[in-house]
């Protein structure tokens, strides 16, 4: 019996890579095949099998080549990065790949009707040197340019031109363009079927120079969104699909016990926090006239304490959180255990706190929260409004979904909110640009808390240009200490990503929630 | 007798024009699009030049107006979500709901009007009795959880049926149909009876009450004692008189089975338009709900215009009296 299996089993894996379809589901479609048109995750994660970026991440979170092999800082200019091109790449439909696509991919990018532009904002030239180099020219030094990179994907100049898909898809204008629905890349997968929201085929490219460096035992992916988490669920469990990406938390369980399935999990790149107004001399929604309780730092500190994240874990995130002390994963550079510590203090000394700032009879707030973005974001504004009940602060609750949520975030209409953040450059200056320095013209879009420091303002600001990495990092560790000392905002977790696949599938689950199919294993 | 014609026509236009203006009104308590279109790092400055581009900022009234003058060119514009004209991606879409909402009415219909017929005939006995009762469970339950039940008995637990999707469709170039393979024709069958379901109860009721009526009248009795047999007195004679109302209602349904297939959809992951209007509200896909709103008001306000010509056509009193008036 055991030499008939192993038989079996030798004549499994000696056969050649048969097709093997994976079956991929997903709560959301790619909203367009331009690589240019959408900066928002799930477009990315679709266009990422088709189309490549210079630099990719690994599941660790390091850097790795992809059409580059090499990048550095030119010796004799600092404001100027150098990347070697990988040799040997074709697009699609056989155009080599060379350092002209590059140069015109990343001038689409910066064009005004790119949604990619605002990560390239440091570029001032694009050139190539030869075939094969290429040269980013930036307005000072800039020692993180390359962690912009990962989701800019790379077009076909030719190809481009010949569709007329030179320009990035004007919504205004109601041009539309043939890069909205067809794709010429130079990544493992073409596509070969696509009908938007409802399925996506992809095929995997004979000419792709990746053959031996990666597994490629995925050789056709079949893609259809599932909205519904239920039927998702159900997909999975009744074998219609293989691999889906998102496990409601309460359904784990459910994944876990039927047979043949696993479910894999990592910490994801998104932490989620409670923001409070703080800069007002007085607040809207609050109870006290002509006073902001939340501008006293004492009040925010009692509501620090006040906040129990491990309760918060157990209960609301079923054990699927890792409860967190600063708003930013492990990975991000920057992140330090001694930060990520979770607030000390009982209640009685956050109620003493209270006290002291002269708030013992409490006070009462609004609360904005969204109902449809992150993972069980709701309940866990409704845990909160407890848990702030204890100190005395009575929080009306506002949960809203997200499309009518966010205004208030960037338009400055809310005084207590939650948000998450994810860290595409994985590194803290990408938080404190958008989340810590006082809104400014380009900087502070997503700090409505109020918070403006001008000494911290210029301690961000020194951090594009610092090249000296030691110097940097000890900006960073600083300005994260004075964030916790100025109690800016109530760090809560980091979400967990879970993935459910056959078990036959090997996967790594990718911080970025980008799964990239050339990686995959099938067993 | 025309004049009554084209005072319809204009009520009906009229109709149509409100329900936009308030459909229009409406959009700014969906959300912003402009957040979901640009992504985390944009800056206040793109945000204003996005909005300011795509008139956002003008008066409802005034983007009213010009999705008005634009629609009359037939340029219905962009999806905000998927930077394609919204007229072909409607077009896409609108193949899935029709069939859709046609098997589900088929179902109703031909289900509902037997199993009424059944329960009229059969009073009291166990079948009928057990056919009420489902009913009730049919006009009860929410359609979402009807669809995950049906998922959950046929897909996961038996293995019969897909959860999700159209299965195979063949694209005859202007249609995509999934009547022509096996697996669209099973794919079918889950969302069709979760649609069809409030439907056919409806249908099965009214049948009932109304063949029960009807078989107490005098010319059922004459019809009996003139001896002829009972299958012909009820299916000849009394269904005749119950098919009046039945077909009424049945049509003006019509519109809600399609209108309302949103709920089915978003469950079976059905890619008709009732699926992407859901998505367009989540997105604030402006462009999109604008289009399906007004499409389905002038499905609407074009049924009743059907319904009260006809009644014109039926009844020579309202003919009289519209003549007697001009």
């Amino acid at each position: 019996m055991r030499t008939l299996a192993l038989c079996a089993a030798t004549i499994l894996t000696a056969a050649p890579a048969a097709a093997e379809t994976l079956r991929w589901a997903r709560a959301g479609d790619g909203l367009t095949l331009d690589p240019h048109a959408q900066n928002e995750g799930g477009t990315h994660t679709l266009n990422h099998q088709i189309y490549e970026p210079l630099v990719l991440r690994d599941t660790d979170g390091e850097l790795v080549p992809a059409l580059a092999t090499e990048w550095e800082v030119s010796e004799d200019d600092p404001t100027v990065w150098r990347f070697t091109l990988r040799e040997g790449v074709t697009f699609h439909d056989g155009a080599a790949f060379t350092a002209e696509d590059v140069v015109f991919s990343f001038e689409r990018a910066l064009s005004d009707n790119s949604a990619m532009k605002e990560l390239l904002g440091s570029i001032t030239e694009i050139r190539a040197v030869d075939e094969h180099m290429v040269e980013f020219v930036t307005d000072g030094p800039n020692p993180i340019l390359p962690s912009n990179f990962t989701n800019l994907l790379v077009m076909d100049s030719g190809w481009a031109e010949e569709n007329d898909a030179v320009e990035v898809q004007d919504f205004a204008g109601g041009e539309t363009t043939h890069a909205a629905m067809n794709a010429n890349g130079t990544g493992a997968y073409v596509v070969e079927s696509r009908e938007p929201d409802t399925r996506t085929v992809l095929t995997q490219f004979d000419g792709y120079w990746g053959q031996g460096e990666f597994p490629l035992d995925v050789t056709r992916i079949d893609f259809t969104p599932i909205q519904n988490p239920a039927t998702r669920i159900a997909a999975l469990l009744s074998g219609e699909v293989d691999f889906i990406q998102d496990v409601p938390v309460q359904d784990l369980s459910r994944v876990e016990g039927a047979g043949g399935l696993v479910v894999r999990t990592a910490p994801q790149n998104r932490s989620i926090f409670f923001g409070m107004e703080q800069g007002k001399d007085d607040l809207e929604t609050d109870s006290i006239e002509g006073e902001n309780p939340f501008a006293d730092v004492r009040v925010r500190r009692a509501m620090n304490m006040a906040v129990d994240r491990q309760a918060i874990q157990r209960i609301v995130m079923r054990g699927q959180s890792d409860p967190a002390g600063m708003i930013a994963p492990p990975f991000v550079n920057g992140w330090s255990e001694a930060l990520d510590a979770l607030p000390e203090g009982s209640l009685e000394e956050a109620q003493a706190l209270m006290e002291e700032a002269g708030y013992g009879d409490g006070f009462r707030v609004q609360m904005d929260c969204p109902n449809d973005r992150y993972v069980n974001d709701e309940a866990i504004c409704q845990a909160v409004v407890g848990m702030m009940g204890r100190i005395g602060i009575t929080v009306a609750l506002n949960a809203v979904p997200k499309a009518q949520f966010f205004p208030l975030v960037t338009g400055d209409d809310t005084e207590f909110y939650l948000v998450g953040w994810g860290v595409p450059t994985f590194d803290s200056e990408y938080v404190f640009n958008f989340l810590v320095h006082s809104r400014t013209g380009d900087r502070g879009s997503w700090n409505a808390t109020g918070y403006g420091n001008a000494e911290v303002d210029g301690m961000i600001e020194s951090l594009s240009s610092e090249i000296d990495e030691g110097a940097r990092d000890a900006t960073i560790e600083a300005i994260w200490e004075r964030m916790a000392e100025d109690v800016v905002y109530l760090p809560l977790h980091n979400q967990v990503l879970n993935w459910g696949m056959r078990e036959s599938v090997e996967a790594e689950v990718d911080p970025e929630d980008q799964p990239k199919f050339k990686r995959f294993s099938l067993q | 007798m025309l004049a009554y014609v084209l005072r319809r026509i204009g009520q009906s236009v009229l109709v149509l024009l409100v329900t936009g203006l308030v459909a229009f009104s409406m959009f700014r308590f969906v959300g912003d699009p402009v957040d979901n279109m640009l992504g985390q790092e944009r800056t206040q400055a793109d945000v204003e030049r996005l909005r300011d581009r795509l008139g956002l900022d003008e008066p409802f009234a005034v983007q009213y107006w010009s999705f008005l003058t634009n629609a009359a060119r037939g340029d219905f514009g962009l999806s905000y979500r998927q930077g394609r004209p919204v007229a072909e991606i409607i077009a896409e879409r609108l193949p899935a709901t029709l069939e859709l909402a046609a098997v589900s009415a088929v179902l109703a219909v031909v289900l509902g009007v037997a199993f009424g017929i059944y329960a009229a005939i059969r009073r009291g006995g166990w079948l009928a009795n057990a056919i009420m009762t489902a009913s009730l469970i049919g006009v009860s339950l929410p359609t979402f959880l009807i669809g995950i039940l049906l998922i959950w008995i046929f897909s996961v637990e038996l293995g019969w049926l897909p959860s999700y999707g159209r299965g195979e469709v063949v694209d005859l170039g202007w249609w995509s149909t999934g009547f022509l393979t096996a697996s669209g024709l099973k794919a079918l069958i889950l969302p069709a009876i979760t649609l069809g379901l409030y439907q056919m109860t409806l249908i099965m009721r009214l049948v009932r009450s109304e063949m029960m009526e009807a078989l107490g009248q005098d010319f059922v009795r004459f019809a009996r004692a003139r001896g002829l047999p009972e299958r012909a007195v009820t299916l000849r004679h009394a269904l005749r008189n119950v098919a009046v109302p039945v077909i009424t209602v049945t049509g003006l349904q019509l519109g809600s089975i399609i209108a309302f297939a949103i709920i089915t959809e978003t469950v079976f992951q059905w890619p008709g338009v009732g699926l992407l209007f859901i998505n367009a509200v989540q997105f604030v896909d402006i462009p999109i709900m604008a289009a399906y709103l007004m499409g389905i008001s002038v499905m609407f306000v074009g049924i009743n215009l059907v319904v009260d010509l006809s009644y014109l056509a039926i009844d020579p009193r309202l003919r009289a009296g519209a003549g007697g008036r001009t």
